[in-house]
């Protein structure tokens, strides 16, 4: 499903990250671990094509659902607009019956710019089941969810897994998650400039 | 493309932003020039298919740094970056929402907001037809401005500074078909030109606005 | 086939350019050189242009002022044409140092517009009794200095210097293609206005009749601009190049 070899990502020309190797297969979900800093979310961006690597290959079949930080969230549509979009950009058809995953349902013809920050981090993981897309890559997920949902989220990863999707996630904290974790602190030691012939002496 | 044409078209419109700000810019713009030139009405029908232009021209500018704007701080631009969707149509879609909520209703307004200046109908019926024409370059070009502006604060200076140069072209072909059917001449390859420029504009300027776009991402 | 093998011999080692060590070094080589052909050349060129030609029957004395206009204007629109080439490289080949070849580029040209725009001015009011005419020639330099600031200003918007690199080379390259059109435009747009009546400009060298007393110096003054462009450009590049490795080396600290 995904096969990362070799990567390395940095930002604002010095290397975050070097030497990252880790094969997801269908059903298998991997959690990133590691400090604020360390790179994660550039390494996400560039799995998810946002960003260009440094070095090393990113291969993956079909497209990829993203969920980042900043959610996407347009306030004067509603709940159920918000995802109709996102179904359209995806190609995919859309039943209401999606809602009931994290029980938005109630909360469906509710212009988004009146949902809570939980409510919408809850509307942007109801958009990654709209995409249809295999592979989801998602950004501390459960940030400002609440222990009933986060309960949620965990069932709805692990039936995606089960329907021979896979998911590619990074945490700061532990996740209660029957998946593997890579923890990025062991990649970040190599740390250098990056920016292509300036890194010797001009004289 | 069409949903997320559909979308910009819908957003626009709830917020109030896009048909209406445009338009009554370009108003105010029509009507304070009797102010600062005189009430004459002959001097007034001279200027006026140059002015009307120029106003139509602002207006599209002044609008066209929200066209990615909105999308790049809310984060959905970076979600639409990584969706099938290929970015040269993003920048497409929303150029097209952009024309529909700002040039097409600027170019029908023109010829009645001529009126004021003392331009005749038949004349203001050229104009529209102008900018008809021309409001499409006006917002592609506009809105590639908009992606190279995208992470700056406060861009919007940068951004006319960056457009205004490239409106150039779409303003001389426009005032000059304008100008001579004032004149009462033949409509001469003017009218072609502008539609040239738009044609061109979609030809080209989506490569270079994902590659904008892209670098903005990174 | 002398030429093919001076190409083939010519391209790999320009391209070895790229590399900042390498440009510094060659640079650094050629630069010394450069200023004293450049000395050489502009001065004569000036010094026989201003007082060892005589004065111009219909325009007196004003018409020195070619031996600064026209050679100013020649690399006001090279300098524009070397920032795209620089832009199309580096999109292409991703290789700083022409990238930064054309950010060094963009100021010396806008000056050289500058001061083709002022001693055009300079040289119209006795001629047409007024400094600025819109006549299509002036008219054009003046939106290729519209372009320039548009240039330069976007330079100077954004910190992340790979991303503003990409940038304004989409900038520039979209620039040139609509710099090319306006200048079309605006032959329409004079000719549109003012049938018949446009100013003849004397603009040296594309005018037949001019004797070869001027022309000889006029020639020298333009090399001599040429190649005050080619050393401008140097030392342009070379500072922004020892402004890269400077950033370079501040993130080393960071890094520590």
């Amino acid at each position: 499903m995904l096969k990362v070899s070799n990567l390395s990502v940095g930002r604002g020309g010095i290397s975050l990250l070097n030497d990252v190797n880790f094969v997801l297969k269908a059903g298998q979900a991997l959690v990133l671990r590691g400090p604020n800093g360390v790179g994660k979310t550039t390494l996400l961006r560039c799995v998810a094509g946002l960003q260009d690597p440094l070095l090393g290959d990113i291969d993956h079949e079909g497209s990829v659902a993203y969920a980042a930080h900043a959610e996407g969230i347009k306030g004067s549509m509603s709940v159920i607009e918000n995802l109709k979009f996102w179904a359209d950009v995806y190609g995919r058809s859309m039943t209401e019956e999606v809602l009931l995953t994290y029980k938005l349902n109630d909360l469906a013809q509710r212009p988004a710019a009146n949902l809570s920050a939980g409510q919408k981090r809850r509307l942007s993981l109801t958009r990654m089941l709209v995409t249809g897309c295999n592979l989801w890559i998602m950004d501390e997920p459960t940030a400002s969810l609440d222990a009933e949902n986060i309960a949620l989220f965990y069932m709805t990863v692990n039936s995606h897994l089960q329907a021979g999707g896979a998911a590619l996630l990074s945490a700061h904290n532990d996740l209660n998650l029957n998946a593997e974790t890579l923890d990025l602190a062991q990649f970040c030691k190599a740390r250098s400039i990056v920016t292509s012939n300036f890194d010797e002496p001009l004289e | 493309m069409i949903q997320l044409f559909t979308r910009d078209v819908v957003l626009s419109v709830r917020s109030g932003g896009g048909f209406g700000l445009a338009l009554a810019f370009f108003l105010i713009v029509v009507v304070l020039m009797p102010f600062a030139l005189g009430p004459d009405q002959f001097v007034l029908a001279k200027i006026a298919p140059g002015l009307l232009w120029l106003g139509a021209l602002l207006a599209c500018l002044l609008s066209s740094d929200r066209i990615f704007g909105m999308d790049y701080e809310d984060g959905t631009l970076e979600l639409l970056a990584t969706s099938p969707l290929p970015l040269e149509s993003v920048y497409l879609a929303k150029s097209a929402a952009h024309w529909l909520t700002t040039g097409l209703p600027l170019s029908l307004a023109a010829p009645v907001f001529g009126l004021l200046l003392n331009l005749n109908l038949k004349v203001g019926g050229v104009l529209c037809l102008s900018l008809l024409l021309g409001t499409p370059a006006l917002s592609l070009i506009g809105s590639f401005g908009a992606t190279l502006t995208l992470g700056v604060r406060r861009g919007g200076l940068l951004l006319s500074l960056l457009v205004l140069p490239l409106y150039i072209p779409t303003l001389i072909f426009g005032a000059l078909a304008v100008n001579a059917a004032a004149l009462g001449k033949a409509l001469d390859g003017s009218l072609l030109s502008i539609l040239a420029i738009s044609l061109g504009a979609i030809a080209v300027l989506p490569f270079f606005s994902a590659m904008a776009l892209r670098a903005n991402l990174q | 086939m002398r030429t093919i093998l001076g190409m083939k011999y010519f391209w790999p080692y320009f391209w070895k350019l790229a590399n900042p060590k390498v440009f510094m070094r060659w640079s650094g080589l050629c630069l010394p050189w450069l200023i004293a052909l450049t000395v050489l050349c502009l001065g004569t060129g000036l010094i026989w242009g201003f007082f060892l030609t005589p004065d111009d029957a219909r325009q007196g004395s004003t018409v020195k002022i070619i031996y600064l206009h026209v050679p100013s204007a020649f690399i006001a629109i090279n300098g524009y044409f070397v920032m795209v080439l620089g832009s199309l490289f580096w999109l292409v080949r991703r290789q700083h140092v022409s990238v930064l070849v054309a950010k060094a580029s963009a100021p010396i040209g806008m000056t050289m517009t500058v001061i083709a725009l002022t001693t055009g001015a300079i040289w119209g009011q006795p001629m047409w009794g007024t400094y600025w005419v819109w006549d299509p020639r002036l008219t054009s330099f003046l939106i290729l200095f519209l372009f320039y600031i548009g240039y330069v200003a976007l330079w100077a918007a954004i910190e992340n210097q790979d991303k503003v690199a990409d940038l304004t080379s989409v900038l520039a390259l979209v620039g040139a293609v609509f710099a090319v059109l306006s200048r079309y435009a605006v032959l329409f747009w004079n000719q549109g206005l003012h049938q018949g009546t446009t100013v003849t400009v004397a603009d040296g060298v594309n005018q037949k009749n001019i004797s070869s007393i001027f022309f000889q110096p006029l020639l020298l003054s333009m090399i001599g601009f040429g190649l005050l462009f080619l050393t401008l450009l140097l030392v342009g590049t070379r500072t922004e190049i020892r402004a890269q490795r400077l950033q370079v080396l501040e993130g080393l600290e960071k890094l520590k």
